[in-house]
This record gives structure tokens, sequence and C-alpha cells, in this order.
């Protein structure tokens, strides 16, 4: 039964390698949006320090988004996942093997490419720490939430649009947290409160998203 | 003489009806089928024969009706859908694997049969073009690798919609060739086509489906 999640992970991982576009595009997306801002608002280091989290922040929920429209489309249309229903593993667990390979490939590289957008931002080096943490529990909570949303409008020709009024209101709460996180950090006190319920919406969404996705799914394929 | 299958059963349909826009597509569809037999469903375009395969593959719900399997309904029992091997419309191979990849990906996510990789190969004359991806293929050949599906596992049910559009009079003879293997070890086979299929000594059911 692992076997075939760890064979999952390998192939997504596999095609997402031969398909570079796929990873780099996010990738470049965050890097240029967040670049913009210093650029528009001009050598004040102070306004920037102060709404750089911010920045950041909404600037990865918006790439992790524009990620997400890949996730379950080739397989859908392709028919991998009808076979995918057929097999041994549940349903529920196979789509964990695909969040885990679309996070490596989306998620981890945006948390790894952020120290530099923070310096570009005169974030200060504990900010900065913060902002990886943050990123770190936060990111896989947007791709399981996202996921949810994808799974159930593959089947729509349209689905972007309503993809974001889907989604969107359900990455507020992450988002929320992550900048009151940043915020106390900024000024001195501790975060510890925020994280921990970042933390918990994360274990939350570890256990109940998957069944979501694998039902939206089938919905989707009937 | 081939080693039988071990998992198989008596599928029974009663009662099934699909609707779709508010139409009805069958009603009051009974069918059953033994280990050993094949059915050919029969209809015109449009007749609901994909939807009734869908249906028995579990990706589409049924409007009405339910699906057995040795006197148990398959809603309960995954084994039932484990055992299925499906090809229909949709490849279901992916375009940036190679075919071997595809190939060996098939057989590691279910019960896997004792055949070699490269015999499949061989048998599907794509040996030469293993480490191709399979987006350079012809449809053809994307046909005939969806179809080596049904070699690499051990399901004893095979669901076949419209399996040699597109191949070649050789490649769809290996094909009857295999059908007929899969008869004799115990297997069963639902299939729709509008080729002629040789499926000489076999014992073959025709159902049509008609409103």
């Amino acid at each position: 039964m692992f076997d075939a999640w760890l064979q999952l992970l390998k192939r997504d991982l596999l095609i997402a390698f031969r398909r570079r576009s796929e990873i780099v595009h996010p990738l470049i997306f965050f890097v240029m949006v967040v670049s913009l801002f210093p650029l528009a608002i001009g050598d004040d280091k102070v306004l920037l320090q102060k709404i750089a989290p911010a920045i950041i922040w909404v600037t990865a929920l918006l790439a992790t988004m524009l990620s997400l429209d890949n996730l379950f489309r080739s397989d859908f249309e392709d028919g991998s996942l009808e076979q995918m229903t057929l097999l041994k593993s549940s349903l529920s667990l196979l789509v964990t093997a695909k969040i885990t390979a679309h996070w490596l490939i989306t998620g981890l590289p945006l948390i790894l490419i952020t120290p530099l957008l923070a310096v570009l931002l005169y974030v200060p080096s504990d900010t900065t720490m913060m902002l990886l943490l943050t990123l770190l529990l936060g990111t896989p909570t947007l791709s399981l939430i996202g996921a949810v949303g994808i799974a159930l409008t593959v089947a729509l020709r349209q689905g972007g649009v309503i993809l974001s009024l889907l989604i969107l209101p359900l990455y507020i709460p992450v988002l929320i947290f992550a900048t009151l996180a940043l915020q106390n950090t900024a000024q001195g006190f501790s975060a510890e409160a925020q994280l921990a319920m970042m933390l918990a919406i994360l274990v939350l969404a570890i256990t109940l998203a998957p069944f979501a996705i694998a039902a939206a799914l089938k919905v989707s394929l009937n | 003489m081939e080693k039988q299958y071990t998992f198989t059963g008596h599928l029974n349909v009663k009662n099934l009806a699909c609707w779709r826009n508010d139409q009805v597509l069958f009603e009051d569809l009974n069918l059953s089928l033994s280990p050993g037999n094949v059915l050919f469903l029969q209809g015109e375009n449009g007749s609901g024969k994909t939807s009734l395969l869908r249906i028995l593959c579990g990706f589409r719900l049924s409007d009405e009706g339910d699906i057995y399997w040795d006197n148990q309904s398959t809603s309960s029992l995954p084994e039932y859908f484990q055992n299925i091997s499906f090809v229909g419309h949709k490849n279901g191979i992916k375009d940036e694997l190679t075919v071997e990849e595809n190939l060996n990906l098939m057989r590691s996510m279910a019960t896997a049969s004792d055949i070699k990789t490269h015999d499949v190969l061989k048998q599907i004359g794509l040996f030469k073009r293993a480490d191709v991806l399979s987006r350079l293929l012809s449809a053809g050949q994307k046909r005939k690798l969806a179809l080596a599906r049904l070699m690499m596992t051990n399901n004893s049910f095979w669901i076949l919609d419209e399996p040699f559009t597109s191949l070649d009079k050789e490649s769809v003879g290996f094909f009857e060739s295999l059908i007929k293997q899969h008869i004799n070890r115990g297997g069963m086979l639902i299939l729709t086509s509008h080729h002629d299929i040789d499926l000489s000594g076999l014992s073959v059911n025709h159902f049509s489906i008609s409103k």
C-alpha cells in the first residue's frame, strides 16, 4: 500500500521534472511580484519593512493558487484518475502523495527563495526566521485546501473563476494567523499562540482534506 | 494450460437505470456474467454503452438498481473494483513518461502479474521504443500501450470500451488471442466494439441496449 504511494510520488516528481515550466512559473511569479513592490514604493525602508511580511504572504498565497490548476487536470484528462480509483490503495491516500509532490515542487522552492526576497524588503533577520516558519506551516495547508477546490472544479470547463471564489475565503484564516505572528515578532512579542493555531489548522487539513478531495474527485468523475 | 484466476465471481446487474440530462438512457437493465464468459454490448451511438461500463467500474453512480458480485452488493465490496482492468476511451497513460515507465507504473500500483515488462514490450511491438516518451507515440501505439495494462495485472474482470480503435490488423489479432487466453483462464470480459472481433470458440453473450 505504501509502495503505491511512493510510486505515485515518484511519478509526479518525474513528470514535473520533465515539464519544468510548471515548477518555474509560480516561482517566477512569486519573485517578480514581490520585487515589484520596492520599485513601486521607492526606497522607503521603514514602510517596506512594515508591509514586507504581508507582501510576501499574499504573493505566496496567489502563487500557490496559480500552481494548483494542474494538480489533477492532466490526470483527469488522460484517464489516469479513473485508473487510480480502481487501485488497491484508497484514493484518499493516493491524493496525499500527489499533494506532497505538489508541495515539494511549488511550496518548498517558494520557502527557499524567501530569505533572498526578505533582504530585498529590508526584513530583519528574526522576522525572516518567523516568515520562513509561518510559510513552512502555512503552504502545506494552502495546498491541501486548494486541492479540495481543484478536485471539485476539475470537470468544469471554466473552473478558474469559481475556484478563486471557493478557496480564497478558506485561505483567510491562514493568512490572518501568519501575518499576526509576523507582527508580533516585529514588535518583540511572542508568536507562539499564532504558530500553534497554524499548526492546528495544518493538522486539521491533513486529517480531513484527503477524504474531502477523494469524494470531490469521485463527484467530478461522475 | 494457463494458470487459472484465483479471484473470480458471478456478476449480476439488477434493475439498473441511468439518466442523463433528464432523459432516460436505459431502465430496468438486468444482466449477468459468469467466469469464462464474454458479454458483448451492442447498441447505437448514444445508447448508453459507455455509461453502463462506467457504472460497472464505479466511476459513475447508477440512478437506480444495483450491481452484485456473488450476491453481494458491490457498493461495500472494494475487492470487486480492485479486480477490474478497465480500458476506456481515455488511454490512462502519462505523456511525460516513457513507454517502459508507464508499464512499470501500471504493474507497481496493482496486483502484478508474473510477466516481465520486457516480454510485454516485445509482444506489443514496442520493444524498440521502450525509452521513448509516450507523447511521441502514434495513436495506435498509445492504444497498444493502454491495452498492455491488461497484461500487467492479475485482474480477472476486464471491461473494455472500444478497445481496438486505431489498432492495425496484426495488433487486433494479438489482443484477440489475449482475450481468448484470458477467458480460458476463467476470466470475465465485458466489451463494446464497432469493429468486427473474432471471438470464435468462446462463449459470447450478445446484449443489446435499447430504450
